[in-house]
């Protein structure tokens, strides 16, 4: 019988080592409270509120009923507040604490690293979009349902596109800043696109500003999150938009980010 | 074919910071099951070299070897069979020591029972503390037992009982004396004489990013250029003794007399001072009942070699 510490090394496949990286993520980020803030309460109060305020605030939503242009645009504030703040405040507290060394001496090769963040997020995106979706529901949101493959082939397009956009750009926040700064930084770049950013109203909304507003990722996150449950279309325009921050965020971050 | 190559093996590293030389053509071997210090003041170039061989900076110039691997280029084949203890952190603030102990078993093929090594580490009362209200002693524990989870042939330990209460450091050293009975080799960085004297086979020490000197604690301990003497006489020393006695003795030696009958020498360990010392006691009609030549600490010898304390 061999001794309690004889070695016996190896590592463990890479599935399961992405697995096991991805689930702690996601519970470390919802057992976060004011990342659940980001996540859920401030969609759920954006969206009560713009439904019950929209008469008030005279928009020109083009004929259609407010709660069903807001629960697109809530949805993509969803995504962008995870894929965005969550990932850049998370992965700067991970090198501020040495967790990424840590894992950097392990048998977890970066890529599954890179791949476990990845799984981690869309689980809690899909857990967001469950939550907002009732919620829209239950406040009368009736999604465009004239050709249902194509909203859902744009609604899938929209979140995993936009996910990487939002996700490269945060991952490049925090691989340069201090977790500090990553903290403001993330939090201060998610409330201004939320107020001006074309993500929860259509950049049609803006008056000439629109035409600027659209080139953001998080205006044509919005808009393509619109045009796949308002209009059953697929947004080629915007997910190209996306995609080239995608590139944009993920060349930034591969040039920059520091493990440490 | 790597089995029969060192444990480690450094030749030649020199790494700079900016201007700052932190290692400085340091060469240095690591025997297979054994427990080996790396000895030296902050600062002295410990944390760089052990973060080569963990593969985190590659060598600027020189090489590095573990396990016969190259710790850049066989990154992927060397990571799995060796055990990393960081100096601090390493974990995520809002992680439960217990739940942070089986994530990191779960990278692994046939990691240790996470349940067995957090208890045998006294962290059975505090699995489920979130690590940023873990005690730093708690801290490394969980630290030692990350390193140790993997069944590694080779653990790198960075000050292992920095910020440890007594009791909790001789659980460690004896944890990490029955690793090495078990076959594992252990790598430690202290700037702890005695947990170097008490723990190692072989001790490095490093003082400004280059090795000076090598050798088991007995060996270092016991060769050197100076030591301490300790005399006691049957009847109160004369007046004057001390001054009357360092000039028989000659410069580069000290005395001191601790009470009427005592005295402490600090000099050349050579029997010549010996002899000195009892002929200057017979002509001062005084009779040595003691008259011992002391046994060196590392402390004493770090101070030989660079003329500073190894400690500030």
């Amino acid at each position: 019988m061999s001794a309690t510490f004889t070695p016996a090394p190896g590592g463990a496949p890479l599935s399961r080592m992405v697995l096991a990286q991805a689930r702690m993520e996601a519970r470390l980020m919802l057992r976060n409270g004011e990342q659940l803030l980001l996540a859920v309460v401030i969609p759920v109060i954006v969206l009560v509120g713009g439904v019950a305020g929209a008469d008030r605030l005279g928009l020109d939503l083009q004929g259609h009923r407010p709660v069903d242009v807001l629960t697109p645009g809530v949805l993509a504030l969803a995504v962008m507040s995870t894929a965005f703040t969550s990932v850049a405040i998370a992965t700067g507290f991970e090198r501020r604490y040495g967790v990424i060394k840590l894992l950097g001496a392990s048998p977890l090769p970066r890529h599954g690293l890179l791949l476990g963040k990845v799984v981690a997020l869309l689980n809690v995106v899909a857990l967001q979009l469950v939550v907002l979706v009732v919620v829209g529901l239950a406040l009368g949101w009736r999604p465009a349902l004239d050709h249902p493959p194509t909203s859902a082939l744009g609604l899938v397009l929209a979140v995993a596109v936009g996910t990487a956009a939002f996700a490269a750009l945060g991952l490049f926040v925090a691989g340069v800043l201090r977790a500090e700064a990553t903290l403001a930084l993330a939090n201060l770049v998610y409330l201004l696109l939320m107020a001006g950013g074309g993500v929860v109203l259509p950049t049609s909304t803006y008056g000439s500003a629109g035409s600027v507003i659209q080139w953001l990722p998080s205006a044509a996150l919005g808009d393509a999150m619109r045009a796949a449950l308002v209009d059953a279309a697929v947004d080629g325009r915007s997910l190209l938009v996306l995609a080239v921050w995608a590139a944009l965020g993920t060349a930034l971050t591969a040039r920059t980010f520091r493990w440490e | 074919m790597s089995t029969a190559a060192p444990a480690v093996s450094v030749d030649g590293l020199v790494m700079r910071y900016g201007d700052k030389v932190a290692v400085d053509g340091l060469s240095l071997e690591v025997a297979r099951g054994t427990i080996t210090a790396v000895l030296g003041p902050n600062g002295a170039g410990k944390t760089t070299t052990l973060e080569t061989c963990e593969g985190y900076r590659a060598p600027q110039q020189g090489t590095v070897r573990v396990l016969g691997l190259d710790p850049q280029r066989d990154r992927a084949e060397l990571l799995p069979r060796i055990g990393v203890m960081l100096q601090a952190g390493g974990a995520w603030s809002g992680v439960r020591a217990e739940e942070m102990l089986e994530h990191m078993a779960s990278l692994h093929a046939r990691p240790l029972d996470t349940r067995m090594l957090g208890e045998r580490l006294g962290l059975g009362d505090c699995g489920r503390t979130p690590y940023r209200r873990l005690s730093g002693g708690q801290q490394q524990r969980l630290g030692l037992a990350i390193a140790l989870v993997g069944r590694p042939e080779l653990v790198f330990v960075d000050e292992p009982t920095a910020g440890m209460d007594p009791q909790a450091r001789r659980t460690t050293w004896e944890l990490l004396e029955e690793v090495r009975a078990d076959g594992v080799t252990v790598v430690l960085t202290t700037h702890h004489m005695d947990e170097a004297e008490h723990l190692a086979d072989r001790i490095h020490i490093i003082d400004r990013g280059r090795v000076i000197a090598t050798g088991t604690p007995g060996e270092l301990t016991r060769e050197g250029r100076s030591a301490t003497i300790r005399l006691v006489v049957n009847r109160p020393f004369p007046d004057g003794a001390p001054e009357s006695l360092r000039a028989e003795l000659g410069p580069g030696t000290e005395v001191r007399q601790l009470d009427e009958v005592s005295m402490l020498v600090h000099g050349p360990a050579d029997s010549m001072t010996l002899g000195r010392v009892s002929r200057w006691c017979e002509e001062h009609d005084v009779l040595p009942e003691t008259l011992n030549l002391g046994q060196r600490n590392l402390e004493d010898v770090f101070l030989d070699l660079t003329g500073r304390e190894l400690t500030p």
